[in-house]
């Protein structure tokens, strides 16, 4: 199983299932990342942390604890 | 007609700008019941309608307090309408919140904004077709451009009178009859109009409705299982990844991009250099130091025009206290009159009013970095460093800031967008040593240290290390904090800043500045004015003889523990620092008895060393760098925590924590350069030391989870 996490910068990935529960699983799809939904991941920040995606035509950035919880294939 | 019309969307959708572009001129600014969010209400230009602002939200979902307060407008107080508006630029994930609000049945229009970019870049959008799609009325508009004002306008308010609901939009088969299923468990139980939305949250498993309406979701169990499981995944990811689907099938069919550029838009270019690996972080020091070159330094190479603007100011209150005081003289004003206007009234407000000039360039700054989308980046390249204490990459700006004022610095918190953060850097800017208490530092290094240069940078680190220290903590403290946000951030295209918005931020807030300095910070100039200028019996006596001086009497046992030693005038001074921190030397200069005394105090430099000692003296610092600040900075933070309980609270924190750190700096430094420290001060080194140490690395330092347990189990 690879995780958002893991995907390397400059890679696009497609979304196969948000893991975890609760507020930080509805915000991660609130934001657009839902299963079948194809990333692009643009860049990590300066300190290695969070990570920049683009998905759904936007510019969005978010921990990589969270990228975790984002299986990608 | 008069009607209530709520304005919903995303952050970053150009609601701000759609919202004065409305209303004009006639807003009224309050706050949402229970959380610091602001609510603006204004009426619609040309009409008596009313415009409520709700916060800009993703989503309806219940864990921000944005989304609750939107979620409550739209449900309990019912408005006629809804204008959605939506970033055309950015259509999908502006939609999702569109379908939602759909769902909610209130009847709405879509103000379809940013058209004049979506022309620009060549991309076509069929505004009648996603009107049928959507079920709604669309009206293409560009908040910026002010074009197609008029027809929203109209339009909502044929909406509105005609209270024509959106039709709902129906997804699978499937889907349909658990939602149907759930509708008929909510039934009586929600608001009719709203059954939809609420079934929907219902199979969502939302914590909001299933408190609502208990049982209900236990009752369609078997429902939203055979829903699971037709799906192989959890009922809210089915529900998100339907609305999606909807959405992409809409967005498809209705809107023709045009082929972009392969280097991506000019946007994605600056992005590429700003947040880049390597220079990320240099050019975020670059920014900071421009900024404090502009609005704060005055030092070795010149002024800056915030420090001379405020130097400025300052020196013309001063010049007024002293024509006052002169003309009352000559005038044969009765003195307790003059004393009030000129020490009162014209010294208080006077020493926080001075800084109205470098706040209004500083904030100038900040809305602009704001405006063009830099802030967000900010939180980007700067989460890594401040997220273990509590705090966000962006409560680098209002600590920054705090070095040269703690007001504005404190005023700066605001663009956080998490609440927990916002309240802890608002609570945590003013133990940087900000301007007025350099003299204090510079004092205290005279008088014991030679002026070692070591006594400055003693006083920075200890700022840091009790912010981290309060981040820390306050992050433990739900009551106080809040739950924080997960840290899953839009980065918005950057665009120019657009003047009207720039310069109505930067005149809210310095209003707001003004209106505390004219009400709070003048009645507690006052106070302490009295307090300082009388005796019980309501004679004007010197200091040495006041109110203040009595409680000193009794404060000093207090500070005994520091190495204050038996003097009440130290007691005294940290009190009058409460008016601005620079009084502190003035007033020991009254009470040791000095004709004249300079800004650093040369004059009183024997007296406390002789009284204080080295490690006295490093207390007395130390305390007055971190307990409660000016009345100006208490005023700026009651502004951003909203509650005078909250205030209260921080307040007695800082005091709190001040009062832990100095004695431990007295005992601590006064073993190794030798000085007397009583038993007492040792005893209460080692507790304090042990608080410090148990409020750290305890999990849950506030028993907060046994007392939820105790309320559930009774």
């Amino acid at each position: 199983m690879m995780t958002l996490k893991e995907a390397s910068i400059g890679s696009t990935v497609k979304v196969v299932k948000i893991h975890g529960e609760g507020a930080v699983k509805r915000h991660i799809m609130d934001m657009g990342i839902t299963k079948g939904c194809s990333i692009f991941v643009r860049k990590v920040a300066p300190l290695g942390d969070p990570v920049e995606i683009t998905v759904r035509g936007y510019e969005l950035s978010l921990r990589k604890e969270y990228a975790e919880m984002v299986e990608v294939e | 007609m008069s009607y209530t019309i709520a304005l919903a969307g995303n952050p970053n959708c150009g609601k701000t700008t759609l919202f004065n572009a409305l209303t004009g001129a006639s807003q009224r600014v309050g706050n949402w019941p229970g959380v610091t969010i602001d609510k603006k209400v204004g009426k619609i230009r040309g009409t008596s309608s009313e415009l409520v602002d709700l916060p800009g939200i993703y989503s309806m979902s219940p864990y921000s307090p944005e989304e609750i307060v939107s979620r409550n407008f739209i449900v309990n107080d019912k408005p006629d309408a809804l204008i959605n508006i939506v970033d055309a630029t950015n259509l999908e994930r502006n939609l999702f919140l569109t379908l939602q609000l759909i769902d909610m049945g209130t009847p709405m229009v879509v103000a379809l904004n940013m058209m004049d970019m979506v022309q620009s870049s060549g991309d076509k959008i069929d505004v009648d077709g996603l009107s049928k799609d959507l079920g709604v009325p669309v009206i293409p508009i560009s908040a910026a451009k002010k074009t197609g004002i008029d027809e929203l306008v109209t339009k909502i308010e044929q909406v509105a009178g005609s209270k024509s609901r959106p039709v709902p939009i129906r997804y699978g088969s499937s889907f349909e009859s658990a939602v149907s299923a759930a509708e008929k468990a909510l039934e009586g139980k929600v608001p009719d109009d709203s059954i939809r939305f609420y079934a929907i949250k219902l199979l969502e498993g939302d914590d909001d409705v299933v408190e609502k309406a208990p049982g209900a979701r236990n009752g369609i169990k078997s429902a939203i299982d055979a829903f699971e499981d037709e799906f192989d995944d959890s009922a809210d990811s089915i529900v998100a990844d339907s609305r999606y689907n909807k959405i992409a099938e809409i967005v498809g069919k209705n809107v023709k991009r045009a082929p972009r550029d392969e280097q991506g838009t000019l946007s994605d270019r600056v992005d590429r250099i700003v947040t880049n690996r390597w220079l990320g972080i240099p050019i975020f020091i670059g920014i900071m130091a421009l900024i404090y070159f502009i609005a704060m330094y005055d030092s070795t190479w010149g002024t800056s025009p915030g420090a001379w603007a405020t130097g400025w100011l300052n020196d013309w209150f001063e010049g007024f206290g002293e024509d006052v005081a002169g003309w009352c003289e000559e005038n044969n004003v009765e003195p307790w009159l003059s004393g009030l206007l000129v020490d009162g009234i014209i010294g208080g407000v006077g020493a926080v009013l001075g800084f109205l000039p470098q706040m209004i360039i500083l904030f100038l700054c900040l809305v602009i970095l704001e405006e063009i989308g830099y802030m967000a980046r900010v939180a980007f390249v700067m989460d890594r460093l401040f997220r273990y204490f509590g705090l966000s990459g962006k409560s680098f700006i209002p600590l920054l800031v705090g070095i040269g004022c703690g007001v504005p610095g404190v005023m700066a918190s605001r663009t956080i967008e998490s609440e927990s953060d916002r309240r802890i850097t608002a609570m945590s800017v003013t133990f940087m040593p900000c301007g007025a208490k350099l003299p204090v530092i510079a004092m205290i290094a005279g008088a014991l240290f030679g002026g070692s240069v070591l006594v400055g940078l003693y006083s920075y680190i200890l700022g840091i290390a009790v912010v981290i220290l309060t981040g820390v903590v306050m992050k433990k403290l739900k009551k106080f904090s809040g739950t924080p946000a997960p840290f899953i951030m839009e980065l918005p295209p950057y665009h120019s800043p657009r003047l009207f918005n720039v310069a109505k931020s930067v005149f809210d807030r310095a209003w707001a500045f003004v209106k505390k300095a004219a009400t709070i910070i003048l009645l507690s100039s006052i106070l302490i004015w009295f307090l300082c200028s009388y005796d019980f019996g309501l004679n004007m006596v010197d200091i040495g003889d006041s109110i203040l001086a009595w409680c000193g009497e009794g404060l000093k046992y207090v500070f005994m523990p520091l190495g204050w030693g038996d003097n009440w005038e130290f007691s005294v001074a940290a009190i009058t620092g409460l008016v601005a921190k620079e009084n502190l030397i003035a007033t020991m200069g009254t009470l040791f008895s000095v004709e004249e005394i300079s800004e650093e105090g040369e004059e009183i430099w024997e007296v406390l060393a002789y009284l204080l000692g080295k490690a006295g003296a490093l207390s007395f610092l130390t305390f007055n760098l971190l307990c409660a600040p000016c009345f100006a900075a208490i005023g700026a933070m009651h502004r951003e925590l909203r509650t005078w309980k909250s205030t209260g609270f921080a307040v007695l924190w800082q005091c709190f924590i001040a009062y832990l750190v100095s004695v431990i700096v007295f005992a601590v430094y006064g073993t190794i350069v030798g000085q007397e420290v009583g038993t007492l001060s040792y005893v209460l080194c080692i507790v304090n030391i042990a608080i410090i140490a148990y409020l750290v690395w305890a999990k849950d330092p506030f028993r907060q989870l046994n007392d939820s347990e105790e309320v559930k189990t009774e």
